[in-house]
């Protein structure tokens, strides 16, 4: 069960002040595996993933990336090991054009990122590849645009696209519908179904529809702990989630 | 403006200011001319920095200033006029120096970086005041003269101009190709969402050190410079007033553009000399004027050049693209224009 995880998290406790953020928070995802992580708000969902993702760093316990402990590693080493993220609020640079945008995610594993001398566009290639990126989610039309001037919803497409476009063995996905409109939401949530499982998906959302339509494995934090990891089929009939999540009725 | 249109006025710009000497000015406004292609150099520098990597440095003026000093140092106490030679020990200090800053300025980020880094200005600052063995003092380096350079004189008010005008030509050049390079747009993403790039996989802190150090190397050549325009180094030229105004000119201009500095280096040597003549307060003057930026124009003066020519030429400013200067800007469909396939 350890080595062949693609995620393995030991016992995990963050604490800020007085918090406790995550505490002694185990979990183990298989490869190719759709996880949810579900609770309610402040139950420490957005502080694991910055525990995977390598923003915060745990006061106690291990986090394990294919059997290699990444703990101690900063963000950037280990999106170079494949662990891609979005963010809760989207987070890409608004002044810069789309196709920069797409270009920055492949540009981040390609050594080419430290030449300094000849412009961008001598490297056909890279547009090319973020050109074909963003006609997958119909966006190359708008390559050109700065990403300010996107729709909200595009602008989660973008957002997810970037972790996409590192071909990730580990995708952290933060509420990648939040705040969408119902068809745009949907557009999304085709996509991940639909996309090949040669990647990790770890999925944090609220909106229980898309979770039961993607994942196939939940956990459920509450006040920092695991109170619950199972098919989403258990989770809905357990107990203590339908008190503590759905408000006691679902 | 397309990418072709500014690349044309600057060439003729070039090409025009390159013929100012023979025009019969007063000697006095090349003068000025040539400092405001020193002080622009600087202020490219900076903008590098603020503009493009998003590290307001307070620290600017010290390699600026250290640059400076080691080309007075060099001819006046161990004989080494050549230019070439004197050129490489000041950048080799100002980079040096940059390597050390760096490494303690970035530790910090935000407001702790800008603090650090006009500490760091403070203690270079402090040195040249203090250590009248080497810097003399507040009298500062004064005895070494302009080189010749390729076999050229510079002693020529006329000359010396010519030679500022092509360094700064260079450094322009160099500096368009820097943030137009894979390199340099890491350097704006940074700017704009730092830990998104390091998500990304993107060693945030090694890439704004290198942009640091960069800049401190553009100083350097304004220093050196500077250095030669006065034939003389104080503790002005690396004092907090330096930083702050190189920082002014970038601000006046418009971050992120690198001809706005420029420009605005120019308003600011041209503008302090002028005010100077009339009163002693025109630090006051100029002050108000960068807060009336700030609370009007927060774009500088590229911005509301930007705004005129969009006027002027009766395009929609709010359109996607019109505001890029340094990108093409290739008509793309105004919004709602393009609808997405699903």
């Amino acid at each position: 069960m350890t080595t062949d995880a693609c995620l393995d998290i030991r016992g995990v406790s963050v604490r800020f002040g007085s918090l406790q953020a995550l505490d002694d928070v185990s979990l183990t995802v298989r490869p190719g595996e759709r996880r949810g992580i579900i609770g309610p708000n402040g139950a420490g969902k957005s502080t694991l993933f910055n525990a995977i993702a390598g923003e915060v760093m745990p006061s106690a316990g291990a986090v394990l990336l294919r059997g290699r402990d990444i703990t101690r590693l900063p963000p950037h080493r280990r999106a170079r090991l494949g662990v891609a993220r979005t963010f809760q609020t989207t987070m890409l640079c608004p002044r810069l054009r789309v196709i920069d945008n797409v270009m920055l995610s492949l540009l981040a594993l390609r050594p080419v990122r430290y030449q300094c001398l000849w412009p961008v566009g001598r490297y056909a290639g890279l547009r090319d590849d973020a050109l074909r990126l963003l006609a997958h989610v119909g966006l190359d039309g708008r390559a050109e645009w700065p990403v300010r001037m996107l729709g909200h919803g595009e602008q989660r497409q973008v957002e997810i696209l970037l972790a996409l476009a590192q071909r990730p063995t580990l995708l952290l996905l933060d509420e990648p519908t939040a705040g969408l409109a119902p068809d745009d939401a949907s557009l999304i949530t085709t996509m991940l179904r639909e996309y090949p499982r040669d990647v990790t998906i770890v999925l944090i959302e609220h909106d229980m529809d898309v979770v039961f339509d993607i994942v196939e494995h939940i956990t459920v934090l509450h006040h920092g702990r695991v109170v619950a990891d199972g098919a989403p089929a258990e989770i809905r009939a357990h107990e203590m989630v339908q008190e503590i999540y759905f408000g006691g009725a679902l | 403006m397309p990418r072709a249109v500014v690349a044309a006025t600057v060439v003729a710009a070039g090409a025009l200011a390159a013929l100012v000497p023979s025009l019969g000015l007063p000697q006095y406004y090349v003068s000025l001319l040539t400092q405001t292609w020193i002080f622009g150099i600087a202020a490219m520098s900076l903008d590098l920095l603020v503009g493009f990597t998003g590290l307001v440095s307070f620290s600017q003026a010290a390699f600026f200033g250290t640059a400076a000093y080691i080309v007075g140092i060099a001819q006046t106490q161990y004989h080494l006029a050549a230019f070439w030679p004197a050129l490489g020990l000041a950048l080799l200090g100002a980079v040096g120096l940059a390597a050390v800053f760096g490494l303690l300025a970035l530790r910090g980020e935000g407001v702790s970086f800008i603090i650090i880094t006009l500490a760091l200005n403070e203690i270079i600052w402090g040195l040249a005041y203090q250590w009248v063995s080497v810097s003399g003092g507040d009298n500062g380096i004064t005895g070494f003269v302009r080189p010749a350079v390729a076999g050229v004189d510079l002693t020529g008010t006329a000359s010396f101009y010519r030679f500022c005008l092509v360094v700064l030509l260079v450094c322009l050049g160099l500096l368009v190709a820097i943030v137009r390079s894979p390199f340099g747009l890491v350097l704006q993403g940074l700017r704009e969402r730092p830990r998104r790039m390091a998500a990304l996989g993107y060693n945030v802190r090694m890439f704004r050190y290198a942009a640091f150090v960069l800049a401190a190397a553009f100083a350097g050549v304004a220093g050196v410079l500077f250095a030669y325009y006065n034939e003389f180094v104080g503790p002005v030229t690396l004092s907090l007033d330096t930083t702050v105004q190189i920082l002014i000119m970038v601000i006046l201009g418009g971050t992120g553009t690198l001809l706005g500095p420029l420009a605005g280096a120019a308003v600011v040597v041209f503008v302090s000399n002028a005010l100077s003549n009339l009163t002693q307060r025109w630090e006051l003057i100029l002050g108000a004027v960068y807060v009336a930026i700030l609370l009007y124009a927060r774009d500088g003066l590229v911005g509301i050049g930007r705004r005129l020519w969009l006027t002027v030429s009766g395009r929609d400013p709010r359109r996607p693209g019109a505001d890029s200067m340094m990108r093409p800007a290739a008509s793309p469909p105004a919004p709602g224009d393009a609808e997405r396939e699903p």
